[in-house]
């Protein structure tokens, strides 16, 4: 099998301010609905309590507001996720209510709603593992509501988390660009890093834009892609290196072209083999998953897109030259030593 | 020339072989088992405990196996295993039964638990399961924050107490001794009595540093603690709650408990399979106290069972030197004790070494000054419940330095030292993150993370094989290397597994196939380019190499900054995405290599290889 049957080199290059101005205006448009519409930051990152909870019947949203409204939340969050019966709450941190009881007080409210009470029951699961819990029980004896998952975290870990992840940004960034500074050359560093930066505001765009949620795993996956396609942009440069040395006479366009014409094929092959794990992680995930597998799948769509057509073109625009990365050999001076 | 020398081919069975064994325990599960731990303070298991649960195991005729004891100190237990989980439930019932003589106040607590059915060769070779996180198993996790602050404000009042009564003693006349934020200001009226004072202090505490200030009459010294010796005193503090903590979640009979460090002032406390929040958080939070109490001397020794105790007295029956009566009058509480240390008295016989803080010194006097012979006790409250924890007769009039002696054993002293260290918490702590997983979520999970890696790793496979044909083949067996590689580091360094992390995984496996692809990207290049094929493969592995290592290093920048900046869940994922580039660097370029050398390397005169279409552009 070949998929590319590619017969001349593609001319990237004459086009390259149509794909310029198709990347300037994607970023702009994620930097606005960056600023308008802002992330949806996870609780890791606000403070604030999630909680899962499974009903026995299929849950009523507005109700669950009402008693949370009830006991001081004035904004609830309670959403409906995998079936009628699972809600997820998002409780903000509010004065009136100790950050650390919230959990244990909403839980103990929503279960009055349903007309349960509050018991320790005590079994043992299907492994054997011995599980001791406070469940709601109805009247009738079913589990009412039960509680799968609660997270709590304090506005100061929040804060740090949220200075640890610019930390981490920072330092792939500047490691990146040492990195490609001493491979190749500055203007190649900055145009890499600028093409994989569009990226990152893009994938943050789309979080914005969809209002999905901004955890820190999904963090974990923008730095983990922009490491992965930086790479692409490396082997592109390479290529181009390798022309300026073998074909002097060729113009900075017609290596360029050749460069991406002769790696495409294989960008888009790893890109795509990479890019079936991660949706294998997308569709099978689940929800914890699911924001991962997608800045990721952005992330490498534009991935290629960018290292492509972005970072060449700016490496273009910056006017790298042959001079650049194969250094002149220095002339020896014949005057060399004791001169009289 | 495509030929490994033997050693190389032995390297990589040698390698593929460890992999295999060490990532094996994950395949074996786990068995239903139970865990015996001491539910007191004062209550040490030993080995002696495990012939005690055979006994009663094989009295009530519950078939078991593999008795074994496990740790030391506070932390030991004993494991048995059972056939299936009902047995294991009567095993529990029975056990509670015949080892605690009163059900109300169980001397051992017996908790359900799993044991990893890893065979016991495999068990000598360390070779254990994958720990899998709280989001995999289910269970509770805190995070708590110290109180630095009070631990300091306490140390800085015990200074305070102590300087003042060190000038008294000496007779050095101040104009006051006042704290001011964390430092101790003491005012004088002339030059001569600050340098006196200064000196006397001085020889006292060897970790302050002071600065004079003001001027004329109006002379001050300011004491401040050394950067070491608050350092010092937070990280005292931290692992004396940690003490504390560890013997809390003991009794909440939890199988495999973390409690842990993070960074200078928290403590992460993990339960595994722990799902009432509320009891575990009670528990942890419980607040503990120490007393110290004078024995009631109206009570012939030997009578205290059998004679009417006075009103303002108290009859103690649990924990050593019981029965004792002792005066209802508290002289000092466990606040005042700034510090317990085991150590040796002047005659080398085990002793235990308290140090008070604030008046502790002073209280201690003025009790002790007219007891000298007569007996004191200190007295452990936990959950309502007294329990004496050693009862000393008084040698002399007693400061805010002084030793309890007669021990026996140093193993004696030093438990309990440990008991009035972390009888209490040192430092007020609150919760400021706690997560909850379900065990059903935490199976899910599992599940999930499972399944995505496997079906991304069969349409990874079938697009391989199908496009590259046999080096398609070599690949997918690559890959299948790294994944076994990755898992058994992960086995065999004790890395937690959260789903993170197991994305990670999936993760690595997409990133390391790309190493292949160039490979055989490269190797088709010099194909089409009319290289001969034993030709082709030595450069293709040659200059994809150059690439592969660019590639890596930008992904490892990714995972070491991860590493540097991330904690909790990013944590987990840096630690998997970092070793699965290095393995994976190993796996694709090391053992395809090998794989290829060994299957067209000796053919002399290879015509073609199978790696699929070569397309040249001059042909249809």
């Amino acid at each position: 099998m070949e998929f590319f049957r590619i017969k001349k080199d593609i001319p990237f290059m004459r086009h390259a301010l149509v794909f310029n101005v198709i990347s300037a205006l994607t970023f702009v448009a994620a930097v606005f609905f960056l600023f308008h519409r802002g992330l949806h930051l996870s609780v890791e990152f606000t403070g604030g309590t999630v909680m899962e909870l499974k009903y026995q019947q299929p849950a009523n949203l507005e109700g669950i507001r009402d008693s949370l409204r009830g006991i001081g939340y004035e904004h609830p969050e309670a959403a409906g996720f995998g079936t009628a019966h699972d809600v997820l709450l998002r409780l903000p941190v509010v004065k009136n209510i100790s950050a650390k009881d919230a959990s244990q007080l909403v839980y103990e409210t929503l279960c009055k709603a349903e007309k349960g009470a509050l018991t320790q029951i005590d079994n043992v699961n299907a492994k054997g593992e011995h599980v001791v819990k406070q469940a709601c029980m109805s009247a009738s004896g079913a589990e009412a509501v039960e509680l799968r998952k609660v997270e709590f975290v304090g506005p100061q870990v929040g804060e740090e988390l949220t200075q640890n992840g610019l930390n981490a940004l920072v330092m792939v960034v500047v490691g990146v660009m040492i990195y490609l500074a001493i491979r190749f050359e500055w203007k190649y560093a900055v145009s890499a890093i600028i093409a994989n930066l569009h990226d990152v505001v893009i994938i943050l765009g789309f979080f914005a834009f969809f209002q999905w949620e901004f955890s820190l795993t999904v963090l974990a996956g923008i730095l983990a892609v922009l490491g992965y396609s930086v790479n692409e942009s490396v082997v592109i440069f390479d290529r181009i290196r390798e022309n300026f040395r073998k074909s002097r006479k060729a113009s900075v366009h017609e290596v360029i072209d050749n460069a991406i014409t002769s790696t495409i094929s294989r960008t888009i092959i790893t890109h795509g083999s990479t890019q079936m794990m991660v949706l294998a992680m997308l569709f099978f995930g689940g929800p914890t998953l699911h924001y991962f597998a997608m800045a990721l799948t952005i992330g490498i769509c534009f991935g290629i897109y960018s290292s492509v057509f972005v970072a060449a073109a700016i490496a273009m625009w910056l006017g790298v030259k042959r001079e650049d990365l194969i250094k002149p050999v220095k002339e020896k001076d014949e005057t060399d030593g004791a001169v009289v | 020339m495509n030929r490994y020398p033997v050693w190389k081919y032995i390297l990589i069975a040698v390698t593929i072989l460890l992999g295999a064994l060490y990532s094996a325990p994950n395949y074996f599960g786990e068995s239903p088992a139970v865990q015996v731990t001491s539910g007191k303070s004062t209550l040490k298991l030993t080995s002696d405990m495990v012939a005690k649960v055979d006994d009663v195991l094989t009295r009530e005729k519950i078939p078991h196996s593999e008795l074994s004891f496990d740790g030391t100190g506070t932390y030991a237990s004993v494991r048995v295993r059972f056939p299936d989980p009902d047995t294991q439930f009567r095993a529990k019932a029975v056990l509670e039964k015949g080892l605690n003589a009163d059900p109300e106040d169980p001397s051992y607590l017996v908790a359900l638990n799993l044991q990893p059915d890893t065979p016991k060769w495999m068990q000598t070779l360390h070779a254990a399961p994958m720990y899998l996180g709280l989001d995999l198993r289910g269970g509770v996790h805190f995070l708590m924050q110290v109180d630095t602050k009070a631990v300091l404000a306490k140390r800085l009042q015990g200074m305070q107490a102590a300087a003042r009564s060190q000038l008294r003693d000496k007779n050095v006349r101040h104009a006051g001794i006042e704290r001011s934020g964390d430092t101790i200001v003491i005012n004088f009226r002339d030059n001569d009595t600050r340098q006196k004072a200064k000196a006397v202090l001085g020889e006292q505490m060897p970790d302050v540093t002071f600065a004079d200030s003001g001027s004329d009459s109006d002379l001050k010294t300011v004491i401040s603690l050394k950067a070491a010796a608050v350092k010092q005193t937070t990280d005292e503090a931290v692992k004396q709650n940690i003490s504390t903590l560890s013997k809390r979640v003991n009794e909440l009979g939890v199988a495999e408990p973390i409690i842990q460090q993070q960074g200078p002032d928290r403590i992460i406390v993990q339960l595994p399979g722990v799902q009432d929040v509320a009891r575990a958080r009670s528990v942890i939070g419980r607040t503990a106290t120490l007393e110290i109490r004078m024995v009631d001397e109206s009570i012939t020794p030997g009578t205290e069972l059998t004679s009417a105790i006075p009103l303002n007295s108290e009859l103690f029956t649990v924990g050593k030197g019981v029965p004792v009566v002792l005066t209802k009058d508290v002289v000092l509480t466990g606040d005042y004790i700034s510090s317990a240390t085991a150590s040796f008295d002047q005659n080398q016989q085990p002793a235990v070494g308290i140090d008070l803080n604030g008046d502790g010194g002073r209280r201690m006097r003025d009790a002790t000054s007219t007891r000298v012979g007569k007996k004191m006790a200190i007295v452990l409250f936990e959950k309502g419940k007294p329990e004496v924890l050693s009862v000393a007769t008084i040698q002399s009039e007693l400061g805010s330095k002084f030793q309890i002696t007669g021990m026996g054993n140093a193993e004696n002293s030093a438990e309990l030292a440990l008991l009035l260290r972390s009888g209490a918490l040192a430092a007020p702590m609150e919760v400021i993150e706690e997560r909850t997983i379900g065990p059903q979520l935490g199976a899910e999970n599992v599940a999930k993370g499972m399944h995505s890696t496997m079906y991304g790793f069969a349409a990874v496979a079938i697009f391989m094989v199908a496009y590259y044909m046999m080096f398609g083949l070599f690949s997918v067996f690559a890959l299948a290397c790294n994944l076994l590689l990755l898992v058994a580091l992960l086995s065999l360094l004790g890395i937690t597994l959260t789903l993170p992390g197991m994305a990670a995984i999936a993760l690595a496996l997409g990133m390391a196939i790309d190493s292949n692809v160039l490979i055989n990207e490269r190797v088709r290049e010099e194909l089409r380019n009319g290289a001969s094929p034993q030709a082709a493969i030595t450069a293709g592995f040659d200059r994809a190499w150059a690439t592969i290592i660019d590639s890596n290093v930008t992904t490892l920048i990714v995972g070491l900054a991860l590493l540097v900046f991330g904690s909790g869940p990013i944590r987990g994922f840096a630690v998997v995405h970092t070793l699965g580039i290095l393995t994976s660097m190993f796996s694709a370029v090391f053992i395809m290599r090998g794989v290829v050398n060994l299957w067209y390397g000796r053919k002399k005169k290879l015509q073609s290889i199978a790696i699929g279409t070569i397309w040249r552009p001059d042909t249809k």
